[in-house]
């Protein structure tokens, strides 16, 4: 008898006997239901947090190297205090120097950051992240500015008393105003404001990108603090010229910072791919510990699958003993009750996936999950493997069964 | 050459450390088309001496042959392969599967022989109008009587045309007159040549065969040729008028 015979003559002989216990197969079915919701669900949810994290990381640029004290890339908070302790601070000095140095670069845009309490006449908003740079910043973030402009190069070189504000800023000191002219104060410094920018949300929901105030590098340094920590923006002219303009950056910056020929790097060079690694690395781990918590499910819903196996052919023994006397093989039987396994769970399998599919209509509106082909496949080749694997034992007990004791089973 | 042939066969069971002797060096011959009966008590041996004849089982020691292959050596589905091809079982108790139609009960050896599902269906049909449930084919066994039901058991017997039909107490759950009917379908079996072995311990069912071989502590206790039997409906096919006892 062929393979594809047998298969088809076992679906339906399990369908019979699945459909004569409906109660009993759908009770049994539930446990492989929650298994198959928590893998979809667990297989969504990482598959939406990968693409919304890509997606945010892209706003960073391919091409663009980050020149800083500290890399991104950090694996203990003692390695951080170290960094802190033993690296110089990359200055407002040394970060000009080595933007005028720079060859290869299409772009750069030096960049500090403070916070600072923002206030306009009696309002005073809370506090706001104060970003010094240079008037290539609109250009190498792709900013967008909702009224007025963006710092000219004249205003950043000689360090002018200006800003452009961001849409949260804009909205908590001016009500019923345009703040376009207005003067407003930055610590104790008053600044006029020529700009704000459109509303840009939240970077991965952690930190807003619209409580933010731009001002003048030199400005910043001059005015407001003078020991802050700085980063250049470089972007290279394209993704192929990456490594030389990273070589270079190294040398520059090994000079500027007097690094002797032996010693490492005591600054960084960052990339959005080493983000990108280490996120990979990170969901890599998540996704196996919520894989296997979810495995665990499904290996209480195989126990239980297992279990009703061993009913069901204890229950047929006879049925199986006349089988066997008219002609079925062990691998008949064998196939007959792993088909019947099978297919309650790729049952069971279906109607989880169609409530994960559910679930992710919720939970569309908080987290970036949506199902994919690929997790669908997933959760019902996982489904049908629960079903063979703990269908086995009690098949296999079933295609051993002798004939003349099962048919003289009552 | 004999259909079966069984030399010396013995068959030990270990029970509780004791080992009981259920058959014991039987030798016996069966030639094609013979009609006949197993006879004994419950607890002789016959039910054993069934069990190894329809390769259900397999032989302490000794020699079967059947149809020219030796059943004696062979493995579990070589002798399911034997059973399916060679034999055709009707039990005491019918054995129907209850959820599957008259029809498909009948198809399910030919399943098991991988016949293609449009002869099998086919097949399946001409042996159910043979035993005469042709109208009750779409039934499901209890809907059936007992008397149908047995005719759907033998139908599907007969479906695969096995060299042997093994029938154990094929009467018993059934009343006289029914049984009757059924002794008569045998007989007419017999007749158009299958070879019909039927195991019972009633003498009046034994009566209606051609030979009994009766069974006693394990042994053929005797093998006569019945010499009575009765008139079998078949028959008059042959002389053109019915025989009268």
């Amino acid at each position: 008898m062929g393979w594809l015979l047998e298969i088809k003559e076992s679906c339906f002989i399990a369908w019979e006997a699945i459909r004569a216990n409906r109660l009993r197969s759908a009770l049994t079915a539930l446990g492989i239901i929650v298994g198959i919701v928590t893998v979809t669900l667990m297989g969504m949810t990482l598959e939406g947090l990968n693409v919304a994290f890509r997606s945010n990381l892209a706003k960073l640029g391919a091409e663009t190297l980050y020149v800083q004290r500290i890399p991104w890339e950090i694996r203990s908070y003692q390695e951080w205090l170290r960094y802190r302790r033993t690296r110089r601070e990359f200055d407002w000095f040394q970060a000009r120097q080595l933007e005028r140095r720079i060859t290869n670069a299409a772009a750069s845009t030096l960049m500090t950051e403070g916070r600072f309490t923002v206030t306009y006449r009696d309002r005073s908003g809370s506090r706001a992240s104060v970003i010094g740079t240079t008037a290539d910043y609109e250009l190498t973030t792709g900013v967008e500015l909702a009224e007025g402009r963006f710092l000219l190069a004249q205003e950043c070189d000689g360090g002018r008393p200006v800003c452009v504000i961001g849409s949260l800023v804009a909205s908590n000191l001016f009500l019923n105003e345009s703040p376009i002219g207005k003067r407003m104060r930055v610590a104790s410094e008053s600044v006029d404001v020529v700009g704000v920018l459109s509303k840009r949300g939240s970077f991965m929901g952690q930190f807003s990108l619209d409580n933010q105030v731009l001002v003048p590098a030199k400005f910043f340094v001059e005015a407001l603090t003078r020991d802050s920590e700085f980063s250049l923006q470089i972007k290279a002219r394209s993704a192929a010229h990456l490594p030389a303009l990273e070589e270079e950056v190294r040398a520059v910056m090994r000079i500027l910072r007097r690094v002797p020929p032996s010693a490492e790097d005591d600054f960084a060079i960052n990339q959005q791919q080493s983000i990108l690694d280490s996120f990979g690395r990170v969901s890599t781990i998540i996704g196996s510990v919520g894989f296997f918590i979810s495995g665990l499910s499904l290996l209480v819903g195989g126990i239980g699958i297992m279990n009703i196996m061993f009913v069901s052919v204890a229950e047929r023994t006879r049925e199986i003993g006349v089988r066997k006397a008219i002609g079925a093989k062990r691998r008949v039987i064998l196939i007959q009750f792993l088909t019947e396994a099978a297919t309650i769970c790729l049952a069971a399998g279906l109607v989880g996936l169609g409530i994960a599919w559910g679930v992710s209509f919720a939970l569309a509106s908080t987290l970036p999950v949506s199902m994919s082909p690929g997790i669908a496949s997933l959760a019902i080749g996982v489904s049908i493997a629960v079903g063979v694997i703990s269908g086995f034992l009690p098949a296999w007990r079933a295609a051993r069964m002798n004939p003349v004791d099962a048919l003289r089973n009552e | 050459m004999p259909l079966i042939s069984v030399e010396n066969l013995s068959r030990r069971y270990l029970m509780g450390g004791e080992t009981i002797h259920a058959l014991r060096d039987v030798s016996l011959a069966i030639e094609s088309g013979e009609y006949l009966a197993i006879m004994g008590p419950s607890g002789s041996g016959k039910s054993t001496l069934m069990n190894l004849l329809g390769c259900l089982d397999s032989p302490s020691s000794g020699r079967y042959e059947l149809n020219g292959s030796r059943v004696s050596e062979m493995d579990d589905d070589q002798l399911a392969e034997i059973r399916n091809r060679e034999i055709g079982f009707v039990f005491q108790t019918f054995n129907l599967l209850p959820r599957s139609t008259a029809l498909q009960n009948v198809e399910l050896p030919l399943v098991y022989s991988g016949m293609p599902a449009v002869a099998r269906r086919q097949r399946a049909i001409e042996v159910l109008a043979q035993v005469g449930l042709a109208e009750r084919m779409q039934h499901k066994p209890n809907e059936l009587s007992g008397g149908q039901r047995q005719r759907v058991a033998i139908a599907r017997a007969l479906v695969t045309r096995p060299s042997i039909i093994l029938a154990d107490e094929p009467t018993g759950n059934l009343d006289s007159r029914t049984g009757d009917e059924i002794m008569s379908l045998f007989a007419e079996l017999s007749v158009n040549g299958n070879t019909v072995i039927l195991v019972t311990h009633e003498e009046e069912i034994a009566r209606h065969t051609r030979r009994i071989i009766r069974i006693r502590d394990g042994l053929i206790a005797s093998d006569q040729t019945n010499i009575s039997p009765p008139p079998t409906p078949g028959a008059h096919t042959d002389t053109g008028q019915p025989m009268v006892p």
